[in-house]
């Protein structure tokens, strides 16, 4: 499989986990995804791009889409990526100003959540 | 003078393929290693938009990929798309889409140029990545 799609809950978030390779024969898989899952009710997603070792502009096209529904839905839309051939196409094209970027999953579910209260060890 | 010449059904399931032959041919005439992301990315992009254009008028012409390891390193990618070289789009994000495309086209290739094909059928993507040859 070119595509990989692995779901998962961290913080009432749901956390779709996409690897491999994200391009014009694959995206619209992982369309169908987010569009399942935002269909399905979920309030918060977070798209993780950690293991995506390949995103060309139809995988962005797809994410900026993502994000359009997830707001016509009411729910939260974020996407983790830290690899910087990842990030360096983000740049090109501007669209880090309109995606929101984390660095990691916990960044990205504790960004509107804060101090979840860790109590203290003693 | 083409080193390499792929030709592949206008599917996006092959612009993998066409992905993994230029770099393969980058590798091998000599461009670092760092730059051969942006070969797999400009190649991703032009093929894609070919099979696009190709998929919009339902032409099953396959799509050519000519690869040359003269320096600079040089991939044309020609279509036989009748429209013109732009498309008009209804859903706002496929507009995204092709701007990103190209904006992705222009950032990482050297030189990048689109211009209509030789005998006026179609159009032809070209993208060349110079090879510093240097010794350490």
């Amino acid at each position: 499989m070119d595509l990989s799609l692995a779901t998962r809950v961290v913080a009432a978030h749901t956390v779709l986990e996409v690897g491999g390779e994200v391009d014009v024969y694959t995206a619209p898989k992982l369309r169908e995804r987010l569009t399942e899952l935002l269909e399905a009710g979920t309030r918060a997603l977070v798209v993780d791009l950690g293991k995506v070792e390949f995103l060309d502009s139809t995988g962005l096209g797809v994410l900026v889409g993502g994000l359009k529904r997830s707001r016509a839905a009411g729910a939260t839309f974020s996407l983790v990526c830290s690899r910087d051939s990842l990030l360096k196409i983000f740049r090109i094209t501007a669209l880090d100003q309109v995606l929101p970027l984390y660095p990691t999953v916990e960044a990205a579910v504790g960004s509107a959540t804060e101090g979840d209260g860790v109590g203290d060890a003693s | 003078m083409a080193t390499v010449r792929l030709e592949f059904s206008p599917e996006p399931a092959h612009v993998r393929t066409a992905r993994l032959v230029g770099v393969a041919v980058a590798r091998k005439a000599g461009l670092p290693e760092d730059r051969l992301d942006e070969v797999r990315l400009a190649i991703g992009e032009a093929c894609g938009r070919a099979v696009t254009r190709h998929q919009r008028h339902g032409l099953r012409e396959p799509i050519v990929v000519e690869m040359s390891d003269d320096n600079p390193y040089t991939v044309r990618v020609t279509d036989r798309a009748p429209d013109g070289i732009e498309t008009r789009h209804t859903d706002p994000v496929d507009e995204i889409t092709e701007e990103a495309s190209l904006l992705l086209l222009t950032g990482v290739a050297d030189e990048f140029a689109v211009s209509p094909a030789e005998d006026g059928n179609g159009s032809v993507v070209s993208m060349t990545w110079p090879l510093k040859r240097s010794r350490r």
